[in-house]
């Protein structure tokens, strides 16, 4: 039996009011891509930004139970920032940091204490290139990350992420300001990925989900409704709330 | 009787023009009666020389020197002293009392009269800390006074920073300071002095703070040590206005026109400074 990459036991979130997530346990197996889907306020990007302990900014977040990653607790037994640097996020927006596309995806390495400026170069075009982007910007490194298009800024946040060597990517509808070209590229680059890291990807497109999950996670009112192969999920769902969402009888 | 509202938009428009106008003639008076008057005095030995006679000759070079060493020591206390505690309030501060009474004593600051920090900045510096009146004592005072100014504006810098480059920056695993250091800071970093140069120009022209903490009411010599007192030009102006008799109008004139060219020109710097930025500015 492989261990999985993610656990997650018993999650409650509440912001002071309604709870966002109810009661949610299962695990994420290593390098699988899971999507997850759901109608907007089920819970979908509370639980991830659960993973990557982001909701501890938001004072008014409150959580109980636990997430392990490689079997140990994110909350009790690592601090933030190796949790971070492990599971790491892009976002629904792209975020170039106002700096040059090499300073971009040099950035995570820097601040964690890689200063060899051939060492760097390296990991940026590792990165560049498992991203699908060196070639568009391999000749224009030092211009700014802010001057590519949306599609090319998403890959450019997508690079920069895998540049801290993380284990796990969140990735947090992060076509939902993209066109469909560029959708499809930031989408081959995750089943290119899929050889190194798991990766998680919230989003509110099925198709999305069906096209690049290995498995989907349906979330509704804060509840993990089902979860299952992408195939059974799509063909033989077992809950009918899932069917329901599916055949766009709601949300 | 009703009126058309053509013609009620072009009488709007007068009073507003009007509104504007009422606040641009008194700065222009100001100016062009200082500049007429004043320019006379101002030559290269106006500038450059010692008082002589009683202050009814000479130059204000030492009220020039004094001044600016006021100016530098003040920003170099308040700037640090006022970003750090920016920070503090703006990325680590929990919502709290505790908070709402620094912010509270901030603006509180802000509203202090001038000839309060002056009294405030004897008793403390002067008499208290025994530093005399010197400069050391005179820009203390005037850096507390600037503190709020320093702080407000930098607390708006660090704000308009997007929330979104602090969650890309921490999502990589990169701690919270130095989220701060490498990508908030040099994002508020024009805000910030731009705001601060401003407030700065402002104490250079302040009069209450020196008069008891630093400001000599004659002293034809340039200050050794920041322990030494020295001339500014406000207090100068002051003296010349004032105390002393028979002086010609055109010395007090100067002295002011090259008070307020030393403020425009601080000023200035602070527009250049955030237009440049701006243009680089990316977001």
């Amino acid at each position: 039996m492989v261990e999985p990459k993610i656990v997650v036991k018993d999650l409650n979130i509440d912001y002071g009011g309604a709870p966002a997530l109810k009661d949610v346990n299962f695990s994420v197996m290593d390098k699988e891509i899971l999507g997850v889907i759901g109608p907007s306020n089920s819970g979908k990007t509370s639980f991830l930004r659960a993973l990557n302990r982001l909701n501890d900014l938001d004072l008014a977040c409150k959580m109980k139970g636990s997430i392990f990653l490689n079997g140990k607790d994110i909350n009790r037994e690592m601090d933030a920032e190796e949790v971070r640097k492990k599971v790491t996020m892009v976002f629904a927006l792209p975020i170039p940091l106002p700096m040059s596309i090499f300073d971009n995806v040099a950035y995570g390495p820097r601040r964690h204490g890689i200063r060899d400026k051939k060492n760097l170069a390296e990991i940026v075009e590792k990165s560049l290139k498992a991203a699908f982007l060196w070639d568009e910007v391999k000749d224009r490194l030092s211009s700014s990350g802010m001057k590519l298009s949306g599609g090319q800024q998403q890959r450019l946040c997508i690079a920069r992420t895998l540049a801290v060597e993380p284990e796990v990517i969140l990735y947090d509808e992060p076509c939902s300001g993209l066109d469909p070209i560029s959708t499809a590229k930031v989408e081959d680059a995750m089943r290119e990925l899929k050889s190194r890291y798991t990766q998680i990807l919230v989003t509110n497109n099925v198709k999305q989900a069906a096209r690049v999950g290995d498995r989907v996670a349906f979330f509704l009112m804060g509840e993990l409704v089902e979860i299952n192969e992408t195939d059974r999920i799509f063909t033989a769902p077992q809950d009918k709330r899932t069917d329901d969402y599916l055949t766009g009888r709601f949300g | 009787m009703k009126l058309k509202p053509q013609i009620k938009q072009k009488i709007a428009f007068a009073l507003l023009g009007l509104a504007a106008v009422t606040v641009i003639v008194p700065v222009i008076l100001i100016l062009a009666i200082l500049v007429q008057r004043g320019w006379p005095a101002i030559s290269w030995q106006f500038l450059k020389e010692m008082p002589r006679m009683g202050m009814r000759a000479g130059g204000i070079f030492p009220a020039i020197i004094g001044t600016l060493c006021l100016v530098a020591g003040a920003i170099s206390v308040a700037l640090p002293l006022g970003i750090l505690t920016a920070v503090y309030l703006v990325e680590y501060a929990k919502k709290n009392w505790w908070t709402r009474m620094i912010e509270i004593a901030i603006v509180n600051l802000a509203g202090v009269p001038s000839v309060v920090y002056g009294l405030f900045g004897l008793g403390l510096f002067v008499i208290f800390f025994h530093f005399g009146s010197s400069i050391l004592a005179g820009s203390l005072t005037l850096a507390i006074m600037e503190l709020p100014v320093i702080i407000t504006s930098s607390k708006e810098a660090l704000m308009s920073v997007p929330r979104s480059f602090r969650e890309a920056s921490l999502a990589l695993g990169v701690s919270k300071w130095e989220t701060i250091r490498c990508v908030v800071l040099p994002n508020a970093l024009p805000g910030i002095l731009t705001g601060s140069i401003l407030g700065v120009s402002r104490t250079a022209g302040e009069t209450a703070p020196i008069l008891f903490t630093v400001a000599a009411f004659y002293l034809p010599r340039l200050p050794q040590s920041i322990f030494d007192q020295c001339m500014a030009l406000p207090y100068h102006l002051y003296v010349l206005s004032t105390q002393v008799p028979n002086v010609r109008p055109a010395l007090q004139y100067g002295t002011a026109l090259v008070l307020v060219g030393m403020v425009f020109f601080l000023n200035l710097v602070a527009i250049i400074v955030r237009s440049h930025i701006r243009s680089r500015k990316q977001w």
